[in-house]
């Protein structure tokens, strides 16, 4: 499922992202923009091969567009969670699971990612290349939880069903929703509707 | 409680749109260069008088830390860094500024920019909140187009840059001088203080750190003045402060309250009140993940501002509210507290290396029944050689939940004890 890559640069969409990431910082402090740069190289190689990860070739690309030592981008690559070292899914399932999250029934959501997407245990693919699901952290979005991030967007207020209708549409081709809440409540507001700033004459 | 005009987030739902227009409707933007013409020093001044104290979590005085800052450069730039790295677990009020209130965040900036002689700012953004920082670059790239950044920023006479900065995933980032090394482009790992930030933070120049949230307070602070700010909550605990109350509530929310208010009340009414009623209540962690547990009886009495938490040992940290209704297996909710923090230790003290994942491990055993008396007495004594014995919070933040389940929860705790005998007057019932 994954496409060999032996060489990577920045092409012309990454490019100028590049260039105007690096500008942000004062001269010779260029490294400061490595997070960026490898993150915009992730991003390229999703757009390249429908993957998105980071093989070495692209890392190295990163030192040498910043002028660091390769082994300073492996530290940061290896550091962050957001770097994929191993190719991941089309769609990657991040389940959150820090104790907010599982007081609201994240084993729920992570049973449903299992059930739907084939997957065993964390850190695993489904076989057809479709999904993968991690458990993270806490996404800070605690009072609309349980979350799943899906790729680059948060789905809240989760339960069983809600898991399963929303990676059962992926599955069958579907794009994907748009972020939030997946119980119809349009803030962090209380679902019933907000108890503060309803007058706003006063 | 607090009066719908007395809130500074009239947006944090979003209601209204977020774009500068409509934040100017609201308010935003009114007057910034007459609030920089009162001087640097008068605003720093306000800012001490409001008594507003770091919206972050560990409640240091803002203006104090303001005060810091040379007053002249000795040829080295100052930076403001804000702090939007928003990942202690519970904690999700940075990310409602962002998305409705990006404009106030962004004043905020200039106006403590230039309290700090900071030309620059940046804006340090957890990674995960991708959306999030899509929605704060619009607001500052429709902030520059108006002039209200860049050179003589809005009208001002002083120039300011306002750069956001993705990270990219690591609950330490959050912690200021860890922030400053991924700033700088490096693993995040603290930095030995001092020399504290003010005299050597980002590229080893003078900087404040500060929280999204108390940065944003900033303009309505400096527009509606210091006594105001400082009339609302309690003595040393003043202000407004947005909470989230998360866990077994009926409507899980964010809310902006003063401080000082019932922690009862507050759940009672803004989250519909605890699952199954207030009797129903076993547990509350009030200020975020490293704050410890408080339980029934103690949260039955207790008022949410800074003094009233510490009174009890524990914290108002980010004021971020976990209820556990009695369905939870307490000891359970901590242990993974220990995984979280376990797995998002940096790995640079040993302590806390080693500790956060021995401590999960001893907590798994009493959650499995597989920890004797002695195991327990010996987990509570190494969370005393871990904090407090780490270059940064962490080794107190690892270890605050464990005691303070200990403290809160004790007996409940030793009776899973695979040595655990019935004392004989309960056996008797």
């Amino acid at each position: 499922m994954t496409p060999h890559i032996e060489t990577f640069e920045f092409d012309e969409i990454s490019e100028p992202k590049v260039a105007k990431a690096i500008s942000h910082y004062p001269a010779g402090k260029q490294a400061s923009a490595v997070k960026t740069l490898l993150d915009l190289a992730q991003r390229q190689v999703g757009r390249m091969t429908g993957i998105s990860w980071l093989p070495q070739p692209a890392l190295d690309c990163v030192a040498r567009r910043l002028s660091i030592a390769p082994m300073r981008v492996y530290e940061i690559a290896t550091f962050y969670t957001m770097f994929n070292l191993k190719p991941v899914g089309k769609y990657h399932l991040q389940v959150c699971t820090t104790t907010p999250c599982w007081l609201r029934g994240s084993d729920d959501v992570v049973a449903a990612c299992k059930k739907i997407s084939g997957i065993a245990e964390f850190g695993g693919s489904s076989a057809d290349g479709l999904f993968t699901l991690s458990e993270v952290e806490c996404m800070g979005a605690c009072v609309a939880a349980p979350i799943l991030q899906v790729n680059d967007d948060y789905y809240e207020d989760l339960d069983t069903a809600k898991t399963e209708a929303l990676l059962e549409d992926l599955k069958a081709g579907k794009p994907q929703p748009p972020a939030g809440s997946l119980s119809g409540r349009p803030s962090s507001a209380p679902i019933t509707g907000q108890t503060v700033l309803t007058d706003k004459a006063e | 409680m607090l009066k719908d005009s007395d809130r500074i987030y009239q947006n944090l739902y979003g209601q209204g749109d977020w774009r500068l227009a409509a934040a100017r409707a609201r308010g935003d933007w009114a007057g910034t260069a007459d609030i920089i013409a009162r001087g640097r020093d008068a605003l720093v001044e306000e800012m001490k008088a409001s008594g507003m104290r770091g919206r972050g979590g560990a409640g240091f005085p803002t203006g104090m830390k303001w005060s810091f800052m040379p007053k002249t450069s000795d040829g080295r730039p100052s930076y403001l860094v804000i702090n939007a790295d928003e990942s202690e677990p519970g904690t999700c009020k940075d990310r409602d500024i962002i998305r409705n209130e990006p404009h106030k965040l962004i004043e905020g900036a200039l106006i403590a920019g230039f309290s700090l002689g900071a030309n620059t700012a940046y804006i340090y953004i957890r990674g995960e909140y991708y959306n999030e920082a899509v929605r704060l670059q619009a607001a500052i790239d429709e902030a520059y187009e108006a002039g209200l950044l860049g050179k003589n920023a809005a009208g001002s006479g002083w120039d300011f840059d306002l750069v956001l900065h993705r990270g990219a995933g690591a609950y330490i980032c959050g912690e200021e001088s860890a922030l400053l090394e991924s700033l700088e482009g490096k693993k995040g790992m603290p930095r030995l203080k001092p020399p504290f930030p003010a005299a050597m933070g980002l590229y080893g120049c003078p900087t404040t750190v500060n929280n999204v949230e108390t940065i944003a307070g900033v303009p309505t602070i400096m527009r509606r003045g210091a006594a105001w700010f400082a009339g609302l909550g309690r003595p040393k605990n003043s202000g407004t402060k947005i909470f989230s109350i998360s866990g077994h509530v009926n409507t899980p929310c964010n809310v902006e309250e003063e401080l000082g208010v019932p922690l009862k009340d507050m759940i009672e009414k803004h989250a519909g009140g605890v699952r199954g009623g207030w009797d129903n209540l076993q547990a509350i962690i009030p200020g975020g993940a490293s704050m410890p547990i408080l339980n029934k009886a103690m949260a039955d009495v207790q008022l949410m501002d800074f003094d009233s938490l510490a009174a009890v040992k524990s914290g108002m940290g980010s004021g971020a509210i976990i209820v556990m209704d009695k369905s939870v297996d307490v000891v359970k909710a901590i242990w993974r507290l220990s995984k979280f923090f376990k797995h998002e230790s940096c790995g640079q003290c040993t302590p806390c290396r080693e500790g956060t994942g021995w401590m999960m491990r001893q907590m798994d055993r009493i959650v499995r029944n597989k920890a004797s008396l002695a195991d327990i007495a010996l987990l509570e004594q190494v969370t005393t050689q871990v904090a407090g014995h780490t270059i940064c919070a962490f080794g107190e933040a690892s270890s605050w939940p464990i005691q303070g389940l200990m403290r809160a929860f004790g007996p409940e705790v030793r009776a899973r004890a695979t040595d655990y005998v019935v004392p004989q007057a309960q056996a008797a019932e």
